[in-house]
């Protein structure tokens, strides 16, 4: 490869090294390092073969940074040792290390004023001898750096008056004119606004295919599955998994790790993996039927509106046994659902309802003590859909009906549950969920005609005013 | 290659500079010397090796007597200077004109590297304690002469310095890394240790007191060739050599790690760096005294003019430096400040440190207040 070359004269004879970066793998076999007692990392291996974009995830203080420096050779491990092509990192010379692997650190902050071409033409510092001025070869390399990382146009301003934006581009041109097997980014996207971290990254990817080995730290979990061949996801200074986004990044996964509930969907424009992080769960909270056992919900709907019921009523309370069915396979209350482990009745893409189904979804209402009816069910006026309601209609103890927004529903739904004794109805929208949840389930487990007046989420919730905690601020007065 | 323009353009005109201010320096004082006798006379004191020539020794102790070679003189030039002013200028006004030119060069030099190897705007050359290792040794040297028993004041003010610098410089290091933040702060503790060491001196040190207080004013009052002939070589090399490491000065003003990452071995280049700074600084304390401020704000002023890039602003600061100590020496050995129309400031004769600190120090703190010096 001589992608740099082009514009120079073909019979360079002087070089002493080839300007495109040869392949190399980093090999990490049994890392451990730590700061003084403080156990940093502990037996980590990985291989990043090259052509492949590996991104570091964890929570904070994971060692994603510290795996980074280990591997670049700025921290020497306690054991283990990382090797880059056959050259192992901490035994080679600086020279030598750094015509291997180049460092895009998460703090760019230079103080001083170098005209930007200078800081970008330090990255041909490994290539050059003491007292050689720049060859043609460093100088092409300087300006391609420049070009891919759109940075031509500020190569003469000085680097500290750029934006924290360019800055960083500017050091990612740096270790492009490097040009090195290897690279490692530490948040390359962290100061930059979205149209920026999307071209990082894209660049990142560009230089990936060429052949690189790429290590990246990332925070953010949307852009690492969306650009990531592969995530390695590190939890107190262990490797906790490693392997494609989607296997890396699931409910189970966020959740032993980060310690948070998030729902992993699906994008629907990328196709990658999208993680929404969702408040934290009150582990002390606890809500059961009297009995003993959880109070049984089941979800009626799909879409959106049925996610955000899902997410709300899971992340509200964990003693729910939330249900949900029937839904599409892939449809985003589906994919909230399998994020979530919450039961489902699922059906394959452009199948319709089987009587299985229907009995399966009949058994799961009447074991419900609460089902929460979806307004788009209703409206989609689908055969499936009807029977759906007959159904809840029929066999529900208690049901709240759920709409999109607080306007005119009053009219329109007299006749969504005809059979349904209306009394003990309540409507809701996401927003008022909870309480309204609660307050059906209050209204069951007393007499079903002891609030005739119940019906709008307004009065209903007026039992306890404090609308974001409905659910624990009623269960803990049970 | 615009940088090199650049570099040499700066180069070539501090050079013109530093002559002129040389010649013109030579030709104050209490005898007027025109500067065109002035340069006639300058150009006479140079001579070229000529021939060798052996001459007998007696080794000392031992009694023999072997030949030693050595180098016969030539002048090139046969100015017709009258002779009372060829001596004036020759014997008296160069040598002082000449170590102020080197001890400024020096001190300018060390103070960038210091600079930009602290990453600190408030570095000097001495902040490892190099100048105060100096004091400690000179005044040793002048208070107690029986217990530096051979050497004399230069050379134990130069061991004193590089002492006090592979002091400091083996107290930081640990593990074979020598942080900056530590460096900096064991060569303040050592500072304070030697400057009670150097008060207790002062205090016993009786008649001598007077010579040891004006040698750490930093002083170039008697000087003669044999001073620069001991700082010129060490200065010249020493910077020399440090003009071959200004690639890996930008480098390191990225910090340490990005430093390594770039190619640096980072701890080696730090230890070369101070060592040769330290050694370029001792040259130029051990026998001008400890001279301040030439070497904090002449780097500020040249990065001012020129920007950060070590290859550019090591030279152009020596030569700057060098040019400012000739011009405040001019001042201190005159004893008057002449104004145009006529008007003259007298002063007193005095130590060469106290008018680089009294004009170094308002005009940093102008640059200050401007918000001109912020950084490195």
């Amino acid at each position: 490869m001589s992608r740099f070359r082009a514009g120079a004269d073909g019979d360079d004879v002087t070089s002493e090294y080839n300007p495109a970066p040869e392949r190399a793998a980093i090999t990490v076999e049994d890392v451990s390092l730590s700061f003084g007692d403080l156990s940093v990392l502990e037996d980590v291996s990985l291989t990043i073969e090259s052509g492949e974009f590996v991104g570091f995830v964890g929570p904070n203080g994971a060692g994603k940074t510290t795996l980074l420096r280990a591997i670049s050779g700025a921290l020497e491990p306690d054991s283990g040792t990382v090797t880059i092509g056959d050259t192992d990192v901490h035994r080679a010379s600086a020279k030598a290390s750094s015509r291997l692997v180049s460092v895009v650190p998460q703090d760019t902050t230079l103080s001083f004023s170098f005209p930007i071409r200078d800081v970008v033409e330090m990255g041909r510092h490994p290539h050059r001898s003491r007292f050689s001025s720049p060859t043609l070869e460093d100088r092409e390399a300087v300006e391609q750096a420049l070009e891919r990382t759109r940075t031509v146009d500020l190569a003469d301003r000085p680097i500290d008056e750029v934006s924290g934006g360019q800055r960083q581009r500017v050091v990612l041109a740096r270790a492009i004119a490097q040009e090195t097997p290897a690279m490692l980014l530490d948040e390359p996207t962290g100061s930059l606004d979205v149209n920026h971290q999307i071209e990082t990254l894209q660049l990142v990817r560009e230089l990936v295919e060429e052949g690189r080995a790429v290590c990246a730290a990332i925070h953010d979990l949307d852009l690492a599955a969306r650009y990531c061949d592969r995530l390695v996801m590190l939890a107190d200074g262990q490797l906790f998994r490693s392997g494609t986004p989607a296997n890396v990044l699931t409910g189970a996964s966020l959740s032993d790790v980060f310690d948070a509930t998030a729902t992993v969907t699906t994008n629907p424009i990328t196709g990658t993996e999208t993680v929404t992080a969702l408040p934290k769960v009150d582990g002390s909270d606890s809500r059961d039927s009297g009995d003993g056992s959880a109070v049984r919900v089941h979800v009626l709907g799909t879409g959106s509106l049925a996610s955000s019921v899902l997410a709300r009523l899971e992340t509200a309370t964990a003693e729910l046994d939330l249900s949900v069915g029937p839904v599409t396979a892939g449809d985003t209350a589906a994919e909230t659902a399998r994020s979530l482990d919450l039961e489902r009745l699922e059906i394959p893409p452009f199948e319709s309802l089987s009587p299985t189904d229907l009995t399966a979804f009949e058994d799961r209402i009447r074991e419900s003590d609460l089902t929460v009816v979806i307004e788009s069910v209703v409206k989609s006026g689908g055969v499936g859909s009807r029977q759906l309601v007959e159904t809840v209609d029929s066999v529900a103890d208690s049901v709240v009906f759920v709409t999109e927004a607080d306007g005119d529903q009053s009219e329109e739904d007299s006749d969504v549950l005809p059979n349904y004794d209306r009394s003990r109805m309540i409507e809701a929208t996401p927003e008022t969920i909870l309480e309204s949840v609660d307050d059906a389930l209050e209204n069951g487990s007393q007499s079903a005609y002891s609030r005739s007046d119940s019906g709008s989420s307004e009065t209903g919730s007026s039992s306890d005013g404090d609308s974001s905690t409905g659910v624990s601020a009623e269960s803990s007065g049970d | 290659m615009e940088r090199s323009v650049r570099t040499a353009a700066w180069s070539v005109g501090l050079s013109a500079l530093l002559v002129a201010v040389v010649v013109g320096s030579a030709a104050l004082g209490s005898v007027r010397i025109d500067p065109l006798t002035v340069a006639m006379a300058t150009l006479n004191a140079v001579v070229i090796p000529s021939s060798v020539v052996l001459s007998e020794t007696t080794v000392p102790w031992v009694g023999i007597t072997v030949p030693v070679p050595g180098f016969a003189y030539t002048s090139v030039f046969a100015f017709d200077v009258p002779g009372g002013h060829q001596y004036i200028v020759e014997n008296i006004r160069l040598p002082r004109i000449a170590l102020a030119a080197t001890v400024g060069f020096s001190l300018a030099a060390a103070g960038t590297v210091m600079q930009g190897f602290f990453r600190n705007p408030l570095a000097d050359p001495s902040i490892i304690g190099v100048s105060s290792g100096a004091a400690a040794g000179a005044v040793a040297a002048i208070a107690f002469p029986a217990l530096i028993p051979f050497g004399g004041l230069h050379l134990s003010a130069f061991v004193g310095a590089l002492g006090t610098a592979f002091l400091v410089y083996a107290i930081a290091t640990e593990g074979g890394r020598t942080p900056v933040a530590t460096l900096l702060l064991a060569g303040v503790a050592i500072q304070a240790f030697l400057g009670a060491m150097i008060s207790y001196m002062l205090v016993h040190s009786g008649d001598d007191l007077r010579q040891a207080v004006i040698w750490m004013m930093g002083h170039l009052a008697n000087s003669t060739w044999s001073d620069v002939r001991f700082a010129l070589p060490v200065t010249l090399v020493g910077v020399a050599v440090l003009l071959t490491y200004t690639r890996e000065m930008n480098v390191l003003l990225l910090g340490e790690e990005d430093a390594h990452h770039l190619g640096v071995d980072v701890e080696r280049t730090k230890l070369l760096l101070l060592a040769l700074a330290s050694i370029v600084t001792a040259a130029g304390v051990a026998v001008a005294g400890v001279i301040g401020f030439v070497g904090l704000v002449v780097p500020h002023i040249m990065r001012l003019l020129v920007g950060p890039d070590h290859r550019i602003l090591l030279p152009t600061s020596a030569l700057a430096g060098a040019s400012f100590l000739v011009a405040t020496d001019t001042i201190a050995r005159l004893g008057t400040l002449s104004f145009p129309f006529g008007l003259e400031v007298s002063t007193p004769i005095v130590p060469v440190g106290i008018i680089t600190a009294a004009l170094g120090a308002p005009f940093f703190l102008f640059l200050l207040t401007r918000r001109e010096v912020h950084s490195v």
